[in-house]
């Protein structure tokens, strides 16, 4: 009984999390400018893939390796928005431009020099 | 379960190909690189659904180690990208 209930919670987060991933493809597909696109893509890397590896877990149970796998879902929590951060500073720093709007010029290495 | 997990992996290697498109055309190179970061999440998941479905449990070992390496892939093409070296 509990494990049959495990499984369907187990289908609903996989369900959940393959939808996050089909929108933020859409969006990377779509979207107009990079900034915008880094948006799309870690919202796939922080809910689709924690979503996917919960419901792996759930699937799994109370084992070691499902411990391995929470680790893995910890560690995509810790790195992705880091990794989303660092390509959208580099985009700001080569003055890659944005669809619209003002490019608001601030370097920030000449601040960090001075 | 198996179906499910079946399905979600033939639905993300679409999604795979689709991240691919934006990878070759995409006008900058940080669309490359979120790209590719993406298309790394993605094979993660994969290897755990492929792990799951198959009953091959080391899997979750390479997906381990996958992530890591797409980690330091994503930071080390943002810092050439904006330093123009590695140093």
């Amino acid at each position: 009984m509990l494990q049959s209930a495990m499984d369907a919670a187990a289908v609903v987060f996989v369900t959940a999390g393959v939808f996050f991933f089909i929108v933020s493809t859409v969006g990377l597909l779509r979207l107009p400018d990079v900034y915008t696109r880094l948006h799309a893509t870690s919202k796939a890397d922080t809910l689709g893939a924690g979503l996917c590896l919960i419901g792996a877990i759930l699937h799994l149970g109370w084992t070691l390796t499902s411990i391995k796998l929470l680790l893995v879902v910890v560690f995509i929590w810790v790195t992705s928005p880091t990794a989303a951060h660092l390509i959208g500073k580099a985009a700001y720093r080569a003055r890659v431009r944005p669809a619209c709007g003002e490019f608001a010029i601030f370097d920030v290495r000449e601040e960090e020099d001075s | 379960m198996e179906l499910v997990l079946q399905t979600a992996s033939y639905i993300l290697v679409v999604l795979l190909f689709l991240c691919l498109y934006r990878a070759v055309v995409g006008p900058s190179v940080p669309d490359r690189v979120a790209a590719i970061n993406l298309v790394g999440t993605k094979t993660v998941t994969m290897l755990v659904f492929v792990a799951l479905a198959t009953d091959q449990l080391f899997f979750f070992d390479i997906a381990l180690v996958y992530a890591l390496i797409s980690f330091l892939m994503t930071v080390g093409m943002a810092k050439y990208f904006e330093t123009g070296n590695l140093g």
